[in-house]
């Protein structure tokens, strides 16, 4: 299910101590730190590797992210916005990310753009609750989704470069 | 700039389309409010065949079920004829839970009809149930409950809103999705109400009803559905929306199955089913209890647990207080070398997780428990260490600014 490549990426990404979600409010501050070290840890070694694809933010208190990533096919830059919560079992149940703008697009995804990531992505954080965090949804959730949607998209004209430029420049 | 979004046009037109809804609603002929239910058998009464049930000498009281409050949580292929079936009984009051648009992908299911396309589930349920019964009283959220702030509302809702401003008296989950499933099984152990979990599998050719008492019977957290996977394939708890199959049949059983279980409980007639399976392809009905686990991973499950084995001591203490003063049996067979141990019908089987939990054929872990789970963070990597004396406004302009 995962290979070579990935498994190299995901080892690089420092796993998560602190098995807590918002609620538990004494150690979710925590928790939200080890998710910023690993975003930044894998955001880095995505740069280094020259394999930059994106970008996340939060607000204060680490319950909503938004932010933006890219894929580039045949030489060309393809953007989307992304954004999720954390819910309310996190990390019990992994967020749900979303890339709004694809919503209607393809099956492969929920109501309000959320992607589908039952059977690629669901078992491999059910084995690691606790220990995998956004950074790993990233790697193992969304980074393969875009891999195999986004190329068939665009071959089947879903997907346009104006309009995808069009798409996120008015975001 | 003053051009209004074709985003606030859609949110315009829904606004229109919801007036409308209910101006031809309006326009209908709708009966007056009944104050008490009557138990005359005239055309004009609504309630006639359900009081009935108490002549038959099936239920003791029926018009309690003006007391209750019920929240039916999702009201998709399952939701919504639950909620109609309860609204047709006659119940005091219904909450509803639901973010979603009615669709014309919906039409193979029951309840919803084609002009409502692009309506709230809510809202659109709320319009017909209280067409068809003006006398439950009807509340209808529209929001996700698994993101943090909803969550609050939600949990604020289910432990204030029945008809005594108290916490209400029964949850019925009738969600399509794990993370949903799992704030509902989190609100409901935390608040310690008790609550049915439903659902159809992807497939529609089978369904169950379980019914959680938080402490007592095993929560939703307690069996994470991903261990019990070997005959049927439970990467399967995937939502609507991506080639899900649905059938109405398959759901209408496993709304009915949920509302007569609901019945039973509220009204206290027959037995309230533990657990309750549906195999349509085969026309099996499994039923079984199932036991809470010890190390579930949500804490207020184990707390609940704690507590209920008190009470449960405390009832066996008072039963033994009565029967110590009956004789007690000699003892026939002081070696009982094949272990044989005898228990009440209807009571618990002997304790066997002593022995492997996983016997059951057809039952494995599909990864380590929660205990394995923790015993193994300790070694995980602490290359996040040396990061974690940085405040988090630093971390989080670093890697805004990377």
């Amino acid at each position: 299910m995962v290979d070579e490549v990935t498994k190299k990426t995901l080892a690089s990404i420092p796993l998560l101590k602190t098995k807590a979600g918002p609620r538990e409010k004494a150690e979710w501050p925590d928790r939200l730190k080890e998710e910023y070290c690993a975003l930044i840890k894998y955001v880095e070694n995505n740069k280094q590797a020259d394999n930059d694809w994106f970008r996340l933010e939060s607000n204060s208190d680490g319950t909503k992210w938004w932010g933006k990533c890219w894929y580039i096919h045949e030489l060309i830059k393809y953007e989307f916005n992304v954004e999720f919560d954390i819910p309310v079992a996190y990390p019990t149940t992994p967020p749900e990310i979303a890339l709004p703008e694809l919503d209607g697009k393809t099956a492969k995804m929920y109501r309000g753009g959320r992607i589908c990531m039952t059977d690629h992505f669901k078992p491999l954080w059910a084995r690691n609750v606790g220990k995998f965090g956004i950074a790993h949804a990233m790697a193992l959730g969304l980074g393969p989704w875009l891999a195999v949607e986004i190329p068939d998209l665009i071959s089947k004209g879903i997907i346009t470069k104006n309009e995808n430029v069009g798409a996120s420049g008015s975001a | 700039m003053s051009e209004p979004t074709i985003s606030e046009l859609k949110e315009q037109i829904r606004k229109y389309e919801l007036q409308l809804e209910q101006e031809k609603l309006k326009n209908m002929k709708q009966r007056e409010k009944i104050t008490k239910m009557s138990a005359e058998v005239v055309d004009s009464n609504p309630y006639s065949r359900l009081m009935a049930l108490k002549r038959m000498g099936i239920v003791e009281n029926y018009e309690n079920i003006r007391n209750f409050t019920v929240a039916v949580v999702g009201v998709g292929g399952v939701g919504s004829v639950t909620a109609e079936m309860l609204t047709r009984c006659g119940i005091g009051k219904l909450i509803l839970f639901d973010y979603d648009k009615v669709e014309l992908a919906n039409m193979n299911r029951l309840f919803y009809q084609p002009h409502q396309a692009g309506l709230s589930k809510v809202e659109a349920a709320k319009l017909t149930l209280q067409h068809i019964n003006p006398d439950v009283e009807i509340e209808a959220y529209n929001y996700n409950i698994t993101t943090v702030d909803n969550f609050d509302h939600f949990m604020n809702v289910l432990s204030t809103r029945s008809l005594s401003n108290g916490p209400i008296e029964l949850t019925l989950c009738c969600v399509d999705n794990f993370e949903a499933r799992m704030a509902v099984n989190r609100a409901c152990n935390e608040l310690n109400l008790n609550w049915f979990e439903s659902g159809v599998s992807e497939n529609a050719v089978s369904g169950h009803i379980q019914f959680i008492k938080p402490g007592e019977t095993s929560c939703f957290e307690c069996a994470p559905p991903l261990i019990v996977a070997s005959n049927i394939d439970e990467k399967t708890l995937k939502r609507d929306g991506v080639c899900a199959a649905s059938l109405p049949t398959t759901m209408g059983i496993v709304a009915g199955f949920l509302v007569q279980n609901a019945l039973k409980y509220l009204l206290n007639f027959g037995q309230v089913t533990k657990y309750l399976g549906y195999n349509a392809l085969l026309d099996y009905f499994p039923t079984m209890s199932l036991k809470p686990n010890e190390t579930c991973s949500d804490p207020f499950c184990v707390k609940r647990q704690q507590e209920f084995k008190l009470r449960e001591e405390q009832r066996l203490r008072e039963q033994v207080d009565v029967v110590e003063e009956e004789k007690v049996e000699e003892v026939l067979h002081p070696d009982n070398e094949f272990q044989i141990e005898l228990c009440d019908e209807g009571e618990d089987l002997p304790d066997l997780t002593k022995n492997d939990k996983n016997k059951n054929t057809g039952v494995k872990h599909a990864f380590p428990a929660s205990v394995e789970n923790q015993a193994n963070e300790h070694d995980a990597s602490n290359e996040a260490n040396e990061m974690s004396s940085i405040p988090l406004e630093d971390l989080m302009s670093k890697l805004k600014n990377l």
